[in-house]
């Protein structure tokens, strides 16, 4: 969509595809307890990238440091093309404009209605006129499969599902080109987790979202991501779901062949348009 | 609008800066968006979308051919020019939109934007509010006072049970809750105390002094901390420091299932939480009001040695001729059944915390709210009493 003139160092490594967001040699630790080191990582313009992990391996903590929630001992991190950490705080909030982030339970303000939890960031980030950011903020929370009705309501009126979809129209609030999902599937039944997992598929190529996604669901790992990013020895590695199969890590190789993993992948190969 | 009327903000029909071309093509409206419809020019283009003058009937092309990129705003912009060219009865056409353009303008087109009156909560006439709200808060003032009374006749059986056999009470928990209910609040009990006595002497001196009197500045400090300030001060600083915390401490247990978890092991909560915290407070109460006494009394005494000019001897001549053992017994009595209120209040208001974070933070506001509130309430009452029995 966009011409080819990108600033340098954009076009990746990759085989020529854009990077959106580049992590090189990141190191967090909390105290003695070392999260990540020397953590590299590249995410592709226009694929959804799942990451998953034992628990306590840093993948939300990932999420948060790309954010700028979290400070990283080390290492650099580009989002956009721009270095995250040496932004200033007019810089920062540019970048917040060009992202949105879904907590896990969907994080929205109780005090106000998902119409106006929609229209939040468009307040602090855009100068529409208050009835453009009403029908933009009703449009979104329609667009995420919640019904007209919805937008008065407050988030304690709301179920766990509905609140996750109200917390996605909230981050879709600005059309930004990077999406954050943590764990959008936890908490909701099957049926409710393969009908969000289908949302954020159809939103992605629709609008042609860039998705970095933390989460547990081999069901989701199958349906909805380009490439998966396992969390292991401080590190990543990164690839297809088929090449990870293959992997000899041991817990790649027991994370991919559980009996869990055994009931939901080969249904999820039967979705697949092609191989 | 026909002929050229161009508002094109500059650059070419592809790229450059977002807007929108208005011309004629064979005697149709000619309309081509151009440039990235997305992001920040939204709100430009939308006033530009909007002041457009708009033909009824007739024919319109949208010719989508110089759109450079668009995101849902933008798409949702182009979908409201042409349902309104439609409103008007004018026959429109889209041209040229690349796939991804158009599966976004179908996208759209597919929503139902909604109703006014859903957009807003739903908001009930005024008198109806207040009505409901008075009742409400009437309805749960009689609701708790009822549970806190229960509540109360539980912790009674409890205790029984405890006395009976006193092998049943968690002697690390008793220790535990003594410490940090008594010891680590001598000190802020203390200074608080302190500075009372020092005030209560000043104040009452220099008024006495205007009678020449200032010696009865001992009476007023001997009667005043041993009778009704010092438990009081006491009183409420356990209610603040250490009701909360009990209301806390459960309030957290309560929301992260724990209390639950303890039932079905078969733990009674009251033998494990509330009795340990009971005991521990009945004993710590009075010990603290004795140790506030004696800090209010040096305050005093300090106060008359450095400002009043009386020295410490003479203050405790005076205060050993002013103040009779009952003053101090009157204080003492109210520490237990100030301890009482504190602990039951602490307790129940934590164990009525519902599941999330912000029902333990209203529970340990409301506790201390009502545990310092009964503590006045009941402090007035041994003020009535007394002085009926003429103490």
């Amino acid at each position: 969509m966009t011409g080819g003139s990108q600033p340098a160092g954009h076009d990746g490594n990759g085989g020529g595809r854009q990077v959106v967001i580049r992590i090189r040699g990141l190191r967090n630790q909390f105290g003695q307890q070392v999260i990540h080191d020397g953590l590299d990582l590249d995410v592709f313009r226009g694929e959804v990238l799942g990451v998953v992990g034992g628990s306590g391996t840093g993948k939300s903590v990932l999420l948060r440091t790309i954010i700028g929630l979290n400070r990283p001992v080390a290492g650099t991190i580009e989002v956009l093309g721009r270095d995250m950490g040496s932004l200033d705080p007019a810089g920062l909030a540019a970048m917040q404009a060009q992202w949105g982030v879904l907590f896990q339970d969907g994080a929205l303000f109780s005090s106000l209605t998902v119409l106006e939890n929609v229209m939040a960031p468009m307040r602090e980030h855009r100068d529409w006129p208050p009835a453009l950011q009403r029908e933009l903020a009703a449009l979104k929370i329609r667009m995420v499969g919640l019904p007209a009705n919805a937008c008065g309501k407050y988030p304690s009126e709301l179920s766990g599902g509905m609140r996750k979809r109200a917390g996605l129209a909230r981050a879709l609030a600005l059309d930004p080109p990077l999406l954050f999902l943590d764990e959008p599937t936890a908490g909701l039944d099957p049926i409710g987790a393969g009908e969000f997992d289908q949302l954020i598929r159809s939103l992605q190529q629709s609008l042609g979202l860039t998705v970095f996604m933390v989460t547990h669901d081999l069901d989701s790992l199958a349906a909805i991501c380009d490439r998966i990013a396992v969390l292991v020895d401080r590190r990543v590695v990164v690839d297809t779901m088929e090449r990870l199969m293959q992997h000899e890590h041991p817990w790649i190789r027991s994370y991919f062949h559980g009996p869990r993993a055994r009931a939901a992948l080969p249904a999820a190969r039967a979705l697949e348009p092609a191989g | 609008m026909d002929g050229s009327a161009d508002a094109d903000d500059g650059g070419g029909p592809t790229g450059g800066a977002a807007g929108l071309r208005a011309g004629s093509e064979g005697g149709r409206l000619l309309l081509s968006p151009h440039g990235h419809w997305q992001g920040e020019a939204i709100g430009t283009l939308h006033r530009r979308v909007s002041g457009l003058e708009l033909p009824q009937g007739g024919e319109a092309v949208v010719d989508l051919a110089g759109l450079a990129s668009v995101d849902s705003a933008g798409a949702w912009l182009i979908h409201g020019l042409v349902a309104a060219l439609e409103r008007r009865g004018v026959a429109v056409s889209v041209r040229n939109a690349d796939p991804h353009v158009a599966g976004l303008l179908d996208r759209v087109a597919r929503i139902e934007p909604p109703a006014p009156q859903e957009m807003a909560p739903r908001i009930r006439p005024q008198w109806r509010t207040i009505l409901e709200r008075t009742g409400r808060a009437t309805f749960t003032a009689f609701q708790a006072a009822g549970g806190l009374l229960s509540f109360l006749g539980a912790t009674t059986l409890a205790v029984g049970a405890t006395i009976r056999r006193p092998r049943r009470l968690r002697l690390t928990a008793f220790l535990f809750h003594i410490e940090h209910t008594g010891l680590n609040a001598l000190g802020i009990v203390g200074l608080i105390n302190f500075l009372i006595g020092l005030v209560l002497a000043y104040m009452g001196a220099t008024q006495l002094a205007a009678f020449g009197a200032e010696i009865f500045a001992v009476d007023l400090v001997g009667i005043a901390v041993l009778r009704e300030m010092g438990i009081l001060l006491t009183a409420i600083i356990v209610a603040g420091r250490s009701g909360s915390a009990f209301t806390a401490q459960i309030g957290a247990m309560k929301a992260q299932q724990e209390i639950d978890a303890m039932r079905t092991i078969g733990v009674d909560p009251l033998d494990a939480l509330v009795v340990p915290r009971l005991f521990a407070l009945l004993l710590t109460m009075p010990a603290l009001t004795l140790f506030g006494d004696l800090m209010g009394l040096l305050g005093g005494a300090i106060m008359g040695q450095l400002v009043l000019d009386i020295p410490v001897s003479q203050f405790l001549e005076r205060l050993r001729d002013s103040v009779s053992v009952s003053t101090f017994l009157v204080g003492m009595s109210k520490a237990p059944v100030f301890a009482v209120i504190i602990a039951m209040v602490g307790c129940y208001e934590g164990l009525r915390a519902g599941s999330s974070a912000e029902s333990v933070g209203t529970q340990t506001t409301r506790s201390v709210v009502e545990s310092i509130f009964l503590v006045i309430v009941f402090d007035a009452l041994f003020a009535i009493m007394y002085s009926y029995l003429g103490i």
